[in-house]
């Protein structure tokens, strides 16, 4: 157990830094004065200003040093937390600015996928060998994961953002209100919050729900069912067990469809224009914001990497083959 | 008579048609009978064993009767067969290394599949019924995936026979295990017959020389028809039909097991289930064939208890 997390710890280390490293060299390996067009786009006025960036960045690139120092450095300051300041929103560290993001993305992405997943999962499972669900609700779960995120997203802020006007379709609140806990704040909250997070579960829900059916058929047909089958088990055990297993591979699913509903989440925040990551990337780059890029891919990376660490801890714990497979008590 | 099979014809659905594995067999099995039953891969065994308990979605039943005990077996009724199923007539299937739950611990698996038949798990009773077959009860505390195949099947033949059946179709249960394991599950079916825990037994085998052993009787199918049933010694010592003949005689004296290879010694192979040709299945491979054989022989009793189907048997 210990040697299998410790390889699976080494492997997303592995990864991170990986990531680290490509993330550090973007800036620097892309033609043109990255400093020069960054203060330039600045567009401030007060030279002592620019001069104070100029200086900031050269030495936060070290652009004089040797590779490999810049290289070390820009470690030295990620694990201090620095990741430089935004331009866009100069003179803000990335690290506040994203900060600030975080909660908007994690408050669309985590109730989506996880609802997502346990109700696709569900309603899966009990379509599946129920020929008029199999027939009617199917194709529309076909139609749903088929959806691209942006698509489903534009056409739900049409419908009922705009022609129906029953919900905002932009911002994390009204604008003409300040951050509160009071209730009145906390609606519009709310408000604002449905449209993007109901694209992005619609569509993951097609895609569980589709998968969870064949699985579960694929299950019924496995030879211990036919054994329960034969010995007159009743159904409701058939079906638990049958659910069981299948449930197996879309814990395995969800690890692999983190990075395209991480995705599908940060496109549905442009649609919304939601103050999450997403928004942040699509900032950065019209500003020309490298450290926020920076700062934000980094981010998006260490969440994926923390979320499939937990889902690989889950399915150890749920399917005793790999607990055994990892040579652990007989 | 424990069970009594009239003119049973059961097919598969497929694309291409209907496979007819099994076309009309008739015969029984008397209470407290071991009957061993042989033939070459694909001769409908399985499905035999199969329709006395479970059809499944594919197989079709076309016609015949099965009689438990003087009671008529509702093959084809879902629901009241599930009566019969496990209480009266059980099987280890021939998948049983694959027949467990792998994500579940075989004492559970064995609690909930017993709950949901409304009986209450005697763990005392399961334990002794372990340690009949060799097993210590700690495998009720193990996955499936942490047994030995011959764990897997052994602990599968404890489970099909716990609630006492009056009927036990075992098939291939020997076929995986090393010789002194196969000698030791047979004895096992033995000791179930004469612990009086299983009424009669249909023992599916492609190895005559062991299911001789324990058998009573032995009947030999042949293209999803019966060829020959008779006591052991008659079918070891005087078979009547030509391809059992064939089958006995491919076997030396000891120890021979897998039948069905030697047979390659028999030129053809056997016909083709989707659309079989009339008359004798037999024909283009026996030695004997003659014009009448163009003409299905019927499954007659030629000497008490010796039941062929071969116009030469007569
Ligand atoms: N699900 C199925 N669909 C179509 N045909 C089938 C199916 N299962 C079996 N058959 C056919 O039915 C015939 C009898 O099969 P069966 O499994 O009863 O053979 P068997 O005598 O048990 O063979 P073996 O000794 O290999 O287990 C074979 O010709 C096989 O091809
Ligand atoms: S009936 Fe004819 S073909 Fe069939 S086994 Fe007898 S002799 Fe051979
Ligand atoms: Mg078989």
């Amino acid at each position: 157990m210990r040697r299998y997390f410790g390889r699976k710890l080494l492997i997303y280390g592995l990864t991170f830094f990986v990531a680290v490293t490509i993330n550090w060299s973007i800036p620097r390996f892309m033609p043109g004065d990255p400093v020069q067009s960054m203060l330039s786009r600045a567009n401030i006025s007060q030279p002592e200003a620019v001069e104070a960036m100029r200086v900031h960045y050269t030495n936060l690139f070290g652009l004089d040093l040797p590779l490999w120092k810049q290289y070390l450095n820009f470690w030295g300051a990620l694990l201090k937390g620095d990741l430089g300041i935004s331009i866009w929103l100069f003179p803000t560290p990335v690290t506040d600015v994203i900060v600030r993001a975080v909660p908007y993305t994690l408050a669309l992405l985590i109730p989506a996928i996880l609802l997502s997943w346990v109700a696709g999962n569900r309603f899966g499972a009990f379509a599946a060998r129920r020929t008029w669900l199999d027939n009617t609700v199917l194709p529309v779960g076909y139609v749903l994961t088929a959806t691209p995120y942006m698509w489903l997203a534009i056409l739900l802020a049409w419908a009922l953002g705009i022609v129906a006007g029953i919900f905002p379709v932009a911002g994390a609140y009204s604008f003409a209100m300040e951050p509160s806990w009071s209730p009145a704040f906390l609606a519009s909250l709310a408000q604002h919050w449905f449209l993007p997070f109901a694209s992005l579960f619609l569509v993951a829900f097609g895609g569980w729900a589709i998968g969870m059916r064949n699985m579960i058929i694929y299950e019924l047909e496995a030879d211990y069912v036919h054994y329960l089958e034969a010995l007159g088990a009743s159904r409701r055990l058939v079906r638990r067990y049958a659910f069981r297993n299948a449930i197996l591979p879309q814990i395995t699913g969800l690890a692999l469809q983190l990075g395209v509903l991480v995705a599908g989440a940060l496109v549905t925040e442009i649609v919304f224009s939601y103050p999450g990551l997403g928004h942040l990337i699509l900032q950065a780059i019209q500003n020309q914001d490298f450290f926020l890029l920076q700062g934000t891919f980094l981010f998006v990376v260490i969440g994926v990497l923390i979320a499939n660490f937990v889902i690989d801890i889950v399915y150890v714990l749920v399917d005793p083959r790999t607990r055994t497979g990892m040579g652990g008590a007989a | 008579m424990a069970l009594r099979v009239t003119d049973l014809k059961v097919h598969y659905r497929t694309r291409r048609g209907e496979v007819k594995a099994l076309d009309g067999v008739t015969f029984s099995v008397a209470d407290g009978e071991i009957m061993g039953l042989a033939g070459e891969s694909g001769s409908g065994k399985s499905t035999l064993g199969k329709s006395l308990i479970r059809l499944d979605s594919r197989m079709r039943h076309v016609g015949g009767t099965v009689e438990l005990d003087g009671t008529v077996v509702p093959v084809t009724d879902k629901r009241r067969m599930n009566a019969f199923r496990f209480h009266k007539i059980s099987i280890i299937p021939q998948y049983s290394m694959s027949a467990l739950n792998p994500t579940r611990k075989i004492g559970r698996m064995v609690g909930e599949l017993l709950a949901s038949r409304g009986v209450r798990l005697e763990t005392a009773e399961l334990e002794r019924r372990l340690e009949l077959v060799g097993l210590s009860a700690e495998v009720l505390g193990r996955y499936p995936i942490e047994l030995s195949g011959g764990m897997k099947q052994r602990v599968v033949m404890v489970v099909s026979t716990l609630l006492n059946p009056s009927l036990l179709i075992a098939d291939e249960v020997t076929s995986a295990l090393d010789v002194s394991t196969q000698k030791a599950v047979a004895r096992t079916l033995l000791g179930l017959r004469d612990g009086g825990l299983v009424g009669s037994m249909i023992v599916v085998t492609h190895d005559i020389s062991l299911v001789y052993q324990i058998a009573d009787t032995i009947m030999v199918m042949y293209g999803g028809r019966l060829a020959e049933k008779a006591p052991a010694d008659a079918v070891a010592t005087s078979p009547r039909h030509p391809y059992t003949r064939a089958l006995i005689s491919s076997l030396p004296e000891a120890g021979v097991r897998h039948a069905d290879k030697r047979l390659q010694g028999i030129p053809g192979s056997p016909p083709a289930l989707l659309d079989p040709p009339p008359g004798c299945r037999f024909r283009d491979r026996c030695p004997l064939a003659f014009e009448r054989c163009a003409e299905q022989p019927p499954f007659a009793e030629v000497a008490p208890d010796h039941f062929v189907a071969c116009w030469k048997a007569m």
